[in-house]
């Protein structure tokens, strides 16, 4: 072994991370505390949620024993499943198709110059700071006036429903998912597109077999945020939903304005169920790498 | 990407090749330009439909007349919706939204800055199961999770009846400020959380460890190192709470009451109850361009200092 290597060896073993900078005794104490605390505080709520969805009493402060018998009584809730199938359906749909243009939108931006480049920059940049309440009028009054004209220049007769929800949907997840896959593409080496250029793969053929590849998480990452804020979406649904076209949220929300049961306990139990669910199996496809595509989504991570 | 054209291109292609007198560069960069804009193409017809348009429309009816059925007289343009911006219920409205807003960024930074700067300092393992335990929160549905607080908080919840219990009298949460700030709080602190998270989680220690080696007490170090080199997570995390806050929903029409009304609400009241397109249209615009100039001066401000 030459005098360098040892050198070289030495070194590594002093560049670890300093633990003297991290704090010690009260402080310590009082962060892992707060920690403890934080941790309580968002999880009690869906504990005590979880545990007043199994309990035998129609006042919900009062524990009336153990029982399946609101789960059972789902069952026997037509409307609620006709509402699912709705979110499941919008969910899918708009999901593959605004992630497709998503990422489009993202290679577009971050890996060519062309003139209107900035200015598509911005216009993505809107949907993202936009409130719901802004976005659902405008989808409300773009699809009043289309019909407007297709009814009187075509004679058509259309109207709201699972269609004009799902177009919805697509109009904000674009944004969301052009915003997740950039910041992966922006952490990518254009040397390695180049490389395959250079070795004659078509730009097809580049992106096909390098690019995507690379970016997968990234778009995975903004398919699942794009699928999450779907089945999430209450304000744009409800403006935009015809009759006997609801969302599971918009279902659950205009029960839940009308009081606390426990029917209402059960179906949130199963929707929180739901969404982590799809967390945890995303989770497990990613491997044991930390939920590649998860953290992908997560803001500020450039 | 470079443009490689081999000779033998067919003629659908031959745009592809460099004109006469065009340097190889030109052509490079004039190929680019098209395929950029060519993948450009459908996200932009999308977002000029689904956005673009709808934006406009919006522009359009906020200068329009509600005639007397409710229906929107499109042709007596005038700016009365806008004139009645300035009225005092508009003002108190949008007033106790941007309040709301700042008070539950400001809740959700001090519990979670500490927070996340605990996370970093956890073992690795312990750390990846409290990373995905902050994220599940995150990830699941809003609204159910608002809905815990309100059979939380109901008078005959479980909170209101400990407190019952403990001899501390009748407490009435629900439908309070209190309720909708907590509901606030409760459901934007993971988008706090998470890129605080990644601030801190990327900090070079080794800073911190020299600012202590030249005799920085610890506040010191924190104050003069740590803070501002996380401050691109605080931006991130505050713009990430306060522009849904702003403009919330589910949360206040959940948890609060008559006197707790913000702007959401109010919009959706001029559509689905008034019928006051015009005035709801206005509001919307007005709204748009608050979110817009407060991002871009918060961005502007942090740009500054940093």
């Amino acid at each position: 072994m030459s005098v360098l290597t040892t050198v070289r060896n030495a070194r590594r073993t002093v560049r670890r991370e300093p633990e003297g900078v991290q704090p010690r005794g009260r402080v310590a104490r009082l962060l892992s505390l707060h920690g403890g605390a934080t941790f309580l505080f968002l999880y009690l709520p869906i504990v005590v949620l979880v545990v007043l969805s199994f309990n035998d009493s129609r006042i919900v402060g009062v524990w009336g024993g153990a029982t399946l018998r609101w789960y059972r009584e789902l069952a026997g809730e037509p409307a609620i499943f006709t509402a699912l199938r709705n979110s499941i359906v919008v969910a899918l749909v708009s999901t593959v198709v605004a992630t497709a243009l998503g990422t489009a939108a993202a290679l577009s931006l971050e890996r060519f110059r062309w003139r209107g480049r900035r200015a598509f920059d911005g216009l993505l940049f809107l949907p993202v700071i936009i409130p719901d309440v802004t976005m659902a009028v405008m989808l409300l009054l773009l699809f009043v006036q289309l019909f407007d004209v297709a009814g009187a220049l075509f004679g058509l007769r259309a109207g709201f429903g699972l269609g004009t929800i799902t177009l919805s949907h697509i109009a904000f997840n674009v944004a969301f998912v052009a915003v997740v896959v950039r910041a992966r593409l922006a952490r990518l080496d254009p040397r390695l597109e180049e490389a395959a250029a250079d070795l004659y793969a078509g730009p097809w053929r580049a992106f096909r077999h390098v690019t995507l590849p690379l970016i997968a998480p990234g778009v995975a990452g903004g398919a699942l945020l794009a699928l999450t804020l779907s089945l999430d979406d209450v304000v744009i649904t409800s403006f935009v939903s015809g009759p006997g076209s609801t969302t599971l949220p918009v279902y659950v929300f205009g029960l839940i304005r009308r009081g606390v049961t426990p029917l209402i306990n059960a179906v949130s139990v199963l929707m929180l169920a739901g969404s982590m669910l799809l967390v945890v199996i995303s989770l497990t496809l990613q491997g044991r790498r930390g939920g590649g595509a998860l953290r992908a989504a997560v803001p500020g991570r450039t | 990407m470079r443009a490689t054209a081999p000779g033998g291109a067919p003629a659908a292609l031959r745009s592809d090749l460099p004109r006469d007198g065009e340097s190889p560069e030109r052509a490079a960069a004039r190929l680019a330009a098209r395929r950029g804009a060519l993948i450009a193409l459908p996200p932009i017809a999308t977002m000029t439909l689904l956005f673009v348009i709808p934006l406009a429309i919006v522009a359009v009816y906020s200068f329009a007349t509600r005639g007397r059925t409710g229906r929107t007289v499109l042709g007596d343009w005038n700016i009365a919706a806008y004139a009645r911006l300035g009225e005092p219920l508009v003002l108190e409205v949008v007033g106790r939204s941007l309040g709301y807003a700042v008070l539950t960024t400001a809740i959700c930074l001090v519990i979670g800055y500490p927070f996340a700067y605990w996370l970093t300092t956890r073992p690795m393992r312990v750390r990846a199961v409290m990373i995905v335990l902050v994220m599940l929160p995150f990830w699941s549905n809003l609204l159910v999770r608002t809905y815990a607080w309100r059979v939380l908080l109901a008078s005959d919840g479980p909170i209101p009846a400990a407190f019952a219990a403990l001899g501390l009298g009748e407490l009435r949460l629900l439908f309070t400020p209190f309720a909708v700030v907590l509901g606030l709080v409760y459901g934007y602190l993971p988008f706090m959380v998470l890129p605080l998270y990644a601030a801190l989680e990327r900090l070079d220690l080794r800073l911190v460890e020299a600012a202590r080696d030249l005799g920085a007490s610890g506040w010191e170090a924190f104050r003069h190192v740590t803070w501002p080199l996380s401050r691109p997570g605080v931006v991130a995390g505050s713009v990430l709470v306060m522009v849904p806050t702003f403009g919330a929903y589910v949360t206040p029409e959940l948890l609060g009451g008559s006197r707790t009304t913000l702007v959401g609400s109010f919009v959706v009241r001029q559509f689905l109850s008034a019928r006051d397109w015009p005035f709801g249209s206005a509001l919307s615009m007005a709204i748009l361009l608050l979110m817009l100039v407060a991002t871009v001066v918060y961005f502007r401000l942090q740009e500054d200092r940093a």
